[in-house]
C-alpha cells in the first residue's frame, strides 16, 4: 500500500460483526452480516474515508472499531494493543482515546443542562482534574471550536444549530482523543454550512493532532477531505487505497458506478449514461460469491461460485475477479 | 419564452410563530414555461417548500398568511379563485406533487393499490369536472375503475416497477426507498398534469438510486411534455435535471438563468458563493461567512447584504428589482459580478 510505513494507530484485522435476526418468539432465525471480514489500518494523523451506500455496514464498522459494539470475531489493534477483548475496566481506560461523532453532535446535548455542565461531564468521568483545571481545559477547547466563553451559561436551545454542533464537537474533544470517527457529519447540511463544518474539522485536526475516520456516502466530501479511502459494499471492502488512484481510475465495477452516479457540475449530465440497475440486495440474504454480482455488468459464473479476495493492483487493493 | 404555464408575481407569505411573524416569502417571482424543468435551489429555510406549497394551495391554514401577490396558472389567479373549483380541477389534476420523503408519504396500513385507486377515484383524467366537493358517498363507476386500473398498470411499467399487478397488492413497507419514490412519480403522472411540483424528491436516496430516479423522471416528463418545479438544495442534482434554475435566498429570489448560463456565468454574489462552496477535487473548501438571517427580523433591502462583499447603501435600503443580463437570465442585484465563477470567493 502507498501509505507511510509507520506503525498504524488503529489496525482492524478480519473484523466481523453479525446481528441476530429473531422471529416473533425471540428465537434466532438468521444472522445479519453487517460487517463480514474487514481489514483496515489507519495511520496516525491521517483521514481515512469510508464510503458506501446506506446499509452497507460502514457505521457498524466504525462503532465496532471503537467498542460501541463488541466484535463477533476479529482483532482491533489500537496503538499496538488489542482492545476488542479487554476486560471492561481496562477497556474503559482506552475509551477516552477513541471518540465517535454522530451525524448531529448537537442533538446529543441534554436540553436541561447548561453548556458548561455538558462540557465538564466527560472530564469528571474520565479524569481527576480539579474544578479550576477542568474550567481551563474547557475554555481552551471552546475557543478552539470558535465559540465565546459567554456561551457556557446558555442552554442548548439558546444556540443556533451550527453552534450546537460546535458544542457537541467541543464535548468530544475535551478528553483529547487520538482517534475520532466522524459518522456522516455533513449529511443533510447545505453546501455552504457543510463547507464551514469541513473547515472546522480540518482546523481541529491540526490543533489537536487528531486522526479521523470519515464515514460518508458523499463522494465529493470524501474526495476533499481524505488521502486514502475504502469503499464498502454489503459488509465487505471492495476497493481500498490511495484517493487519487481510486477517483482517477476506479477498478472495481461498484466503485465505477458509484463515481459515475455523482452529478458533475458543468459537464455532461452523468445520469444520461448511468447504467447500474436495481438496488443493493437485502443484507439478510447476501448473494453467494461476490456480493455485487447481482448488479454487476461484468458478472460471470465464477463470481457466483467464488468470493474474490482483495488483491494488490496499481496502488490500491481490489476485490474483483475482473478488475 | 412564450406565455408561461405558471407565473408567480410578488408573492408575500408570513408565518405566525412563537417568536413573532416570520416573513418567509418576500415578493417572490417565478415563471414556468410549458414543458420546462425549473430547478428551485436554495439552502434550508430559504422558503423553497413554502413557495411550492403556496402554489399548490396547501399552506398550513392556521399559521400561514398570504399577504400579497398572485399565482397565475393558465391565466387564472389560484389565490383568488373559488377554492372548490381549484380543488376539483387544479390541485392533484393540473398540478401534482412528489414529496421529499417516500417513507412517510404512504399510509402503512393499506395496500398500494387502495391508495393509488383512491387517488384515481377523484383525480383521474377520466373523472368529470365540476362535481363540487368530494363526498364519501360518491360511487367509483365500474367502467372508469377498469380504465383507470389499466392506466395505473401502464404507468407502473413506465416507472419500471417489476410485475405491476402483483406490486399493487403489496403494502408500502415491502418496497425499498427507490421503489417507493418510483410509485410516487407514477402517482404524480397518473392524473396527466401540466405541472409537477417535486419537493427534494431524491434527498433521502443514495447516489446510485438518485441517478436512476433523476434519469427516469427527466425521461418521463420530457416524453409527456410536463413542466416540473424541482426544489433542491443540491446544485449537482439541479444541474442533472433542470432546463432553468432559480436561486432563492432567505425568501427572495436572487437569480434565474438557463442551466448552462447559470453554472458558467453566475452573476449574483450569493450564487457565486454558493457555487464556490461545493467541495472541489483538490480539497479546497470555501464557506460563506456569517449565518442565514432570521426571518422574523430580516435585514432590510436585499436580505443577503450582511454577508455580501459588494454591499452598498442602496442594498441596505431597497430590494433590487430583477434585471435582465442576457436572454432569460435575470439577476436581482445592484452589483452583479461579471468575472468567471470562483474568481472572487
Amino acid at each position: 500500500m502507498s501509505a507511510p510505513s509507520s506503525a498504524p494507530l488503529l489496525e482492524i484485522v478480519d473484523l466481523v460483526r453479525y446481528f441476530p435476526l429473531r422471529n416473533a418468539f425471540g428465537r434466532r432465525t438468521a444472522w445479519l452480516r453487517a460487517v463480514d471480514g474487514v481489514s483496515l489500518s489507519v495511520q496516525p494523523g491521517e483521514t481515512l474515508g469510508l464510503v458506501g451506500e446506506s446499509g452497507c455496514g460502514k457505521s457498524t464498522l466504525g462503532k465496532t472499531a471503537i467498542g460501541i459494539y463488541t466484535p463477533t470475531a476479529g482483532d482491533i489493534w489500537f496503538a499496538g494493543r488489542e482492545i476488542g477483548r479487554l476486560p471492561p475496566r481496562e477497556r474503559r481506560r482506552v475509551a477516552r482515546d477513541l471518540q465517535y461523532v454522530y451525524q448531529d453532535p448537537g442533538a446529543s446535548l441534554d436540553p436541561r443542562w447548561k453548556i458548561v455542565h455538558s462540557l465538564h461531564e466527560p472530564l469528571k468521568i474520565h479524569t481527576r482534574l480539579s474544578r479550576t483545571e477542568r474550567a481551563r481545559e474547557v475554555g481552551a477547547i471552546l475557543s478552539a471550536v470558535g465559540l465565546p466563553d459567554a456561551h457556557l451559561d446558555l442552554y442548548p436551545h439558546e444556540l443556533s444549530g451550527g453552534q450546537q454542533r460546535r458544542v457537541g464537537l467541543a464535548r468530544i474533544l475535551t478528553l483529547r482523543p487520538r482517534l475520532v470517527i466522524l459518522d456522516e457529519p455533513t449529511s443533510g447540511l447545505d453546501v455552504s454550512v457543510q463547507a464551514s463544518v469541513l473547515k472546522l474539522f480540518r482546523g481541529l485536526q491540526e490543533t489537536f493532532a487528531l486522526t479521523y475516520v470519515f464515514i460518508s456516502h458523499d463522494l465529493s466530501v470524501i474526495r476533499a477531505m481524505c488521502a486514502r479511502i475504502a469503499v464498502m459494499y454489503l459488509g465487505k471492502i471492495v476497493e481500498h487505497g490511495d484517493k487519487t488512484a481510486i477517483f482517477e481510475e476506479p477498478r472495481h465495477p461498484y466503485t465505477q458506478s458509484l463515481l459515475a452516479a455523482v452529478p458533475r457540475i458543468g459537464g455532461r449530465r452523468v445520469t444520461l449514461d448511468f447504467a447500474l440497475q436495481g438496488e443493493p440486495p437485502d443484507p439478510r440474504a447476501v448473494p453467494s460469491g461476490c456480493r455485487f454480482r447481482t448488479r454487476c455488468p461484468l458478472a460471470q459464473d465464477v463470481c457466483a461460485a467464488e468470493e474474490p479476495a482483495l488483491r494488490e493492483l496499481d496502488g490500491r487493493r481490489v476485490a474483483c475477479h475482473f478488475a | 419564452m412564450s406565455e408561461p404555464l405558471l407565473s408567480v408575481r410578488g408573492l408575500h407569505v408570513d408565518f405566525v410563530t412563537d417568536r413573532g411573524v416570520a416573513l418567509v416569502l418576500d415578493g417572490v417571482n417565478l415563471d414556468i414555461g410549458p414543458g420546462e424543468v425549473v430547478g428551485l435551489v436554495g439552502e434550508s429555510g430559504c422558503g423553497k417548500t413554502t413557495l411550492a406549497r403556496a402554489i399548490l394551495g396547501i399552506l398550513p391554514p392556521g399559521a400561514a398568511r398570504i399577504r400579497g401577490g398572485e399565482v397565475r396558472y393558465r391565466g387564472q389567479d389560484l389565490l383568488r379563485a373559488d377554492p372548490i373549483a381549484v380543488n376539483d380541477r387544479v390541485r392533484g389534476r393540473g398540478i401534482t406533487f412528489i414529496p421529499q420523503d417516500p417513507f412517510t408519504s404512504f399510509s402503512p396500513v393499506f395496500p398500494v393499490q387502495t391508495q393509488i385507486m383512491d387517488l384515481m377515484k377523484w383525480k383521474s383524467p377520466r373523472a368529470g369536472n365540476g362535481d363540487g366537493a368530494p363526498s364519501p358517498f360518491r360511487r367509483y363507476p365500474r367502467e372508469r375503475y377498469r380504465a383507470d386500473r389499466e392506466a395505473v398498470l401502464d404507468t407502473l411499467r413506465a416507472v419500471q416497477i417489476p410485475e405491476p399487478a402483483r406490486a399493487l397488492r403489496r403494502l408500502p413497507h415491502e418496497f425499498s426507498g427507490g421503489q417507493r419514490q418510483r410509485l410516487m412519480i407514477a402517482m404524480a403522472l397518473l392524473p396527466r398534469p401540466d405541472l409537477i411540483i417535486a419537493d427534494e424528491p431524491t434527498t433521502a436516496l443514495d447516489v446510485t438510486i438518485q441517478a436512476q430516479i433523476l434519469r427516469l423522471l427527466r425521461t418521463l416528463v420530457k416524453e409527456r411534455g410536463v413542466s416540473v418545479l424541482f426544489t433542491t438544495h443540491d446544485l449537482g442534482t439541479a444541474h442533472e435535471i433542470c432546463d432553468r434554475i432559480v436561486v432563492m435566498y432567505a425568501g427572495q429570489e436572487v437569480e434565474a438563468a438557463p442551466t448552462a448560463a447559470f453554472f458558467s456565468h453566475p452573476a449574483h454574489p450569493y450564487t457565486r458563493r454558493l457555487l464556490a462552496s461545493v467541495p472541489t477535487p483538490d480539497g479546497e473548501i470555501r464557506d460563506i461567512p456569517g449565518e442565514v438571517p432570521s426571518l422574523v427580523e430580516p435585514p432590510a433591502g436585499c436580505r443577503f447584504h450582511p454577508r455580501c462583499d459588494y454591499a452598498s447603501a442602496e442594498c441596505r435600503s431597497a430590494r433590487p428589482a430583477p434585471r435582465m443580463r442576457a436572454a432569460a437570465h435575470a439577476v436581482s442585484c445592484y452589483h452583479p459580478v461579471d468575472a468567471p465563477p470562483g474568481s472572487d470567493a
